[in-house]
């Protein structure tokens, strides 16, 4: 690992509050949703499957998306505002060596945060293990880059840290409903779930849905998914303002 | 051997606002070159063009033989830049980053014994950092990778007098070791102590290269005597140190003996030049006098 990649995370360490958002409160709404009885049997309305069991994926992508739309842009337009990437340009790391090792900090947090949701839900609730472990990490890293991309979109096109937090917020709630925090895509009445699949994270929730269950994915959230993906970073490497 | 630093014709345009209007400097390598000027001249925009952070509107910028603009990384491990204006993560501590920045370089000074000569603690968050820890840390951060070619934007703006003294000893050091320096700098003081040569940038035009002696003539030269006339048979002065034509206007700068003698040179001729002037001469009087030129040329009669 270079240098600069460890040293963003000492820096992340050092503010445990920003953390305790994409590592932990996804597995401790878990827990609370767990603790709900009827939440642990299995209901006919979801072919016989429990809530808890949907809310497994949910509560992973919400760690994305607490990482991706909610931590990054704040921290990315700062660095620019703050003139860090300035004087990073001087440097043979480049603000480029910067961004990665900040990106990689931050999928590390999804990643832990994603393990402690499997936990929780194996131990705590009796969830299966995804089904379908290939096709379930494919997804996830998809939705990681999809999510991680629009981030980088709006750190790199907004005016000021301000503006970055309050957009990245706006699509922070947003998500949250496409991924299914509230209500899991899978119970969603069809036409609003025909409209949620052409979102990233409402496309990620059902492709990991299907590779839970030990499915390989249907084709369109793939194909929505793997859009965004490229889309996203194509326009945030695209359009982002180094000053 | 052929100039470290190579500018030619640089315009540098910022949507309509001319910053730069063709700028030509030579640095040689081991050279420690001083940039002067008032607010707004384009000292920064200079440095951030040798630095590569902007691409020339027109002309060329070399700096050992490379287009910083155009060769990024090259670049970079070439050229430490302290920037009048660059921020750090704030929970970034002093030690970590000049560690930090050491690890970007092949072959690095002790960046902690450095902050530590300089007075910084190590442990020491950027955010917390005053404006002139912050400034010495930049000094460091520039300074670390042992580059070729240091660029030195306000070296010691903001610093107090003591910290002012240990940062010029430290560039005197760099420079013994062979880089290349180019610091821009309000200080008079500071330019006569630490430049081989100086440039003075006005309006976005080198207005004059010298060396500080030749600029100011010094303490050799604490007499300035000029009037209108020619320069025919009166060198050899004693103590003259140099002696300018512009236009008709001659200027001789030495001690009270060169003062005399030209004196008495006149006297014998017998001519009474018009404009005579006697004056004790100081590098603020030579840059004042440069700047003042430009606005107000019936100053100089």
């Amino acid at each position: 690992m270079t240098t600069i990649t460890r040293t963003e995370f000492r820096l992340a360490l050092r503010s445990p509050g920003n953390l305790f958002w994409p590592v932990a409160f996804p597995a401790i709404l878990l827990t609370i949703l767990g603790l709900i009885p009827s939440f642990r049997e299995p209901n006919p309305d979801l072919g016989g499957a429990r809530v808890i069991d949907l809310y497994v994926p949910v509560t992973i992508l919400l760690s994305v998306i607490m990482s991706g739309l909610q931590a990054l842009p704040p921290v990315l337009s700062a660095y620019r505002e703050q003139k860090v990437l300035r004087r990073y340009a001087t440097t043979p790391a480049r603000p480029f060596g910067l961004l990665m090792a900040q990106f990689a900090v931050q999928a590390a947090t999804v990643v832990a945060g994603a393990v402690l949701v499997l936990l929780v839900g194996r131990l705590g609730f009796d969830a299966q293990l995804p089904g379908a472990p290939g096709p379930y990490l494919l997804v996830f890293a998809m939705a990681l880059v999809a999510t991680f991309g629009i981030g980088g979109l709006i750190a790199g096109t907004a005016a000021s840290t301000k503006t970055a937090t309050t957009v990245g917020s706006v699509a922070f709630i947003a998500s949250m409903f496409t991924a299914g925090v509230w209500f899991p895509v899978a119970a969603m009445p069809d036409p609003l779930r025909d409209v949620v699949t052409f979102t990233p994270l409402g496309a990620a929730a059902q492709a990991m849905d299907s590779a839970a269950t030990g499915q390989w994915p249907e084709l369109l959230p793939v194909l929505v998914l793997t859009g965004w993906a490229v889309t996203a970073t194509a326009l945030a490497v695209r359009w982002f303002r180094w000053e | 051997m052929p100039d470290i630093i190579d500018v030619h014709g640089l315009r540098q345009e910022f949507g309509r606002t001319t910053v730069l209007r063709g700028i030509d400097l030579h640095v040689a390598e081991g050279e420690v070159f001083g940039i002067l000027g008032p607010n707004g001249a384009g000292k920064s925009t200079t440095v951030s063009a040798l630095a590569g952070l902007l691409r020339p509107t027109a002309g060329t910028v070399r700096v050992a033989g490379i287009d910083p603009a155009a060769n990024r990384i090259a670049a970079t491990r070439l050229i430490g830049v302290q920037l009048q204006q660059a921020g750090l993560q704030p929970k970034l501590r002093v030690g970590e980053a000049v560690d930090l920045f050491a690890s970007f370089h092949r072959d690095p000074l002790d960046g902690r014994e450095l902050a530590e000569r300089l007075g910084l603690p190590p442990e020491k968050p950027f955010e917390t950092l005053s404006g002139g820890q912050q400034q010495r840390l930049a000094i460091v951060l520039a300074l670390v990778g042992r580059p070729r070619v240091a660029l030195l934007d306000e070296l010691t703006t903001g610093l107090d007098p003591v910290n002012r003294r240990t940062v010029w000893e430290l560039i005197e050091e760099v420079r013994d070791a062979g880089t290349t320096i180019v610091l821009v700098s309000h200080l008079l003081e500071e330019v006569q102590r630490l430049c081989d040569r100086i440039a003075v940038l006005e309006s976005g035009a080198v207005k004059v290269v010298d060396t500080p002696a030749g600029l100011v003539a010094g303490s050799s030269a604490p007499v300035v005597v000029s009037f209108d006339g020619d320069v025919d048979g009166i060198d050899g002065l004693p103590g003259a140190v140099s002696l300018h034509r512009n236009g008709s206007r001659v200027e001789v700068s030495g001690t009270d003996d060169t003062a005399w003698a030209l004196l008495d040179l006149l006297r014998d001729r017998g001519t009474r030049p018009q404009g005579l002037r006697i004056s004790s001469r100081t590098l603020d009087d030579a840059y004042l006098d440069l700047i003042r030129e430009e606005h107000t040329p019936e100053d100089v009669t």
